[in-house]
């Protein structure tokens, strides 16, 4: 398959403005101020982009609701606050690419009406963060960033706005909070962000991955940029494998390419021949699977019937040697480290999940405290402000419906030696 | 309390948004970058700076984990200890790093030099496990390495 996303990543110097545009950046962007902006946003849709951050929402859609909301100006965001556990593609794009992130946002700027636009990156990737201020330099001086892009009256100023370490800020409505300069605290909703966003105004907010797919939309056209994909799932998807593989590493497939080829051939299959035993698919936010899972496509609808979802795509794999109550408390104790504690089912039941891992993990499990866990996760389930904490329950259930067998063991101090657990408790 | 280059900076990304405390995160950061964290007059500083509550620059010093209150090493390390790191190993590099600093998590060495946190993921995971000294980014560690990598930070 032709890469994408991915085509320059490998070139000398392809943060250079000069050879990313001889290889064709910002030919998109001209193209797309030949059409109206209603036409791009129709390219768009009928080439069934979706969101990549997670939700899967789809991009034409999204930004039509702020293209048609008379208030102005209007604000779009790109969203480089990539901050779930065991995802690194948009570092990937953003240290290699990053002037294909700056023509994505050209087009889509246009597409809806904003004249003004902010890279939203997260604190941990200052290099990341050098390399797409020195790209917008450049851009700026190329004439493709400005009042007159390209001499064509589009306007169009983009700059790179660093957060300072809150996973939260992922979640669009705490990620304009925190532009804003508060507390990246989530908004409630309705109003969303296409109608009432950053300042109040109409705000689009797209992943860093789904701005790169925007310039290969509009070159290659709806038709042909979606004969790659499954229907519901087109183009191409960036899978972050990591864990007990042999090459670890990024991954541009076609969406809906099964996971026992992402795992085994682009991988290298698992450490030291070991046997698989559990695999989140897209980051700890998405429900676990097993080895019997394999033959899963990862797309949006497969994994959903599959019991989990496509998340950030990011592939963590686990082989035998891994205890399933130790994954759990490690993921957990990520989520309430990170809730931004506005709501009391997850700011409380993501520390009482943690602490009943603690004791199990110390030798001091109880009888009952399977049940106690499901319990304050049906209490959460449904129940909080955003979805930080409705992700935080699913490493815990779906650990538990896989792999009830490692928690028995744990409780009953049959395991393992306990000494292993020590160090993740300090 | 701060330079006249730090100051500009503020100013600089004042006029970048709509709103002057939308330069509350990068205010935080240029602050921090000259004086290595954030005591209270810093706080004061920025909030007649852009002219905001104290109480909401306070509000968002204390939520963001890479804003430093106290004072720390000269160099900090993130050692990251999420799941792809740690099914790596990043249990067993905490440990030594503990063990050959001699301080818990947060406190400086007695020769000024070093201090260390644990961190959630870095989104260095096709490298797991990584780390970060300062903003210098490693990955793939191992004991050998990060010893080797702590040699050159004097």
């Amino acid at each position: 398959m032709e890469k994408r996303l991915f085509r320059r990543i490998n070139i000398p110097n392809s943060t250079d403005i000069e050879v990313a545009s001889g290889d064709g950046a910002y030919a998109a962007a001209a193209r797309a101020f030949g059409m109206r902006p209603v036409d791009v946003i129709d390219e768009v849709k009928r080439s069934g982009l979706r969101g990549r951050g997670g939700a899967g929402f789809p991009t034409g859609a999204k930004w039509t609701f702020a293209a048609v909301d008379p208030k102005t100006p209007k604000y779009l965001i790109c969203n480089a606050d990539e901050s779930e556990p065991g995802t690194f593609k948009d570092r990937i794009i953003m240290e290699r690419d990053p002037h294909l992130i700056i023509e994505g946002m050209i087009i889509a700027g246009y597409a809806i009406g904003a004249a003004r636009g902010f890279i939203y990156i997260r604190g941990e990737y200052p290099d990341a963060a050098n390399i797409l201020e020195r790209a917008i330099d450049q851009a700026y001086k190329k004439g493709f960033l400005g009042k007159n892009i390209l001499g064509r009256g589009v306007a169009f100023d983009l700059s790179v706005h660093r957060g300072a370490g809150a996973y939260i800020c992922g979640e669009e409505t705490s990620l304009i909070e925190s532009l804003e300069g508060k507390r990246g605290q989530p908004r409630m909703r309705p109003p969303f962000p296409v109608n009432a966003g950053a300042w109040g105004k109409p705000t689009v907010i797209n992943n860093v991955e789904t701005i790169a797919n925007v310039p290969y939309v509009i070159a290659l056209g709806a038709e042909k940029y979606s004969e790659v994909g499954t229907e519901g799932s087109t183009g191409t998807k960036i899978f972050c494998v990591s864990g007990a593989v042999k090459r670890p590493g990024g991954y541009e497939l076609p969406m809906g390419t099964p996971l026992r080829e992402i795992i085994y051939t682009h991988a290298g299959g698992i450490k030291e021949d070991g046997k698989l035993k559990a695999i989140i698919p897209g980051g700890p936010s998405t429900p676990m699977l097993t080895a019997a899972h394999l033959d899963v496509k990862m797309d949006y609808s497969s994994l959903v019937s599959a019991g989990s979802m496509l998340g950030s795509a990011a592939v963590i794999v686990m082989d035998d040697t891994a205890c399933m109550v130790k994954v759990s408390y490690i993921v957990t104790r990520f989520f309430r480290h990170e809730s931004c504690g506005k709501c009391t089912p997850c700011r409380e039941g993501t520390m009482w999940i943690e602490q009943i891992y603690r004791r199990m993990l110390s030798g001091s499990g109880e009888k009952g405290d399977i049940e106690l866990l499901l319990d304050i996760c049906e209490g959460m389930q449904g129940k909080c402000f955003c979805p930080l904490g409705e992700g935080a329950i699913q490493p815990v259930i779906s650990g538990i419906k896989y792999f009830r067998e490692d928690y028995e063991k744990c409780i009953h101090g049959s395991m393992c030696g306990r000494e292993k657990c020590g160090p993740v408790l300090h | 309390m701060v330079s006249a280059e730090t100051k500009e900076k503020i100013r600089r990304a004042v006029r970048m948004y709509p709103d002057a405390s939308a330069a509350l995160l990068p205010a935080l950061r240029f602050v921090q970058e000259e004086i290595g964290h954030l005591p209270d007059e810093a706080i004061k500083f920025i909030a007649v700076e852009l002219n905001i509550a104290e109480s909401e620059v306070f509000g968002s010093a204390s939520f963001y984990t890479m804003i430093q209150r106290r004072p720390g090493g000269k160099h900090l390390i993130q050692i990251c200890h999420n799941l792809s790191c740690s099914l790596l190993g990043a249990e067993t590099l905490v440990t030594h790093l503990r063990q050959r600093l001699g301080v818990r998590e947060g406190e400086v060495t007695d020769d000024g030099r070093f201090s260390y946190i644990r961190v959630e993921c870095i989104g260095g995971c096709d490298g797991a496990p990584a780390m970060l000294v300062n903003s210098d980014y490693y990955d793939n560690l191992s004991i050998e390495k990060m010893d080797d990598i702590m040699t050159q930070y004097q």
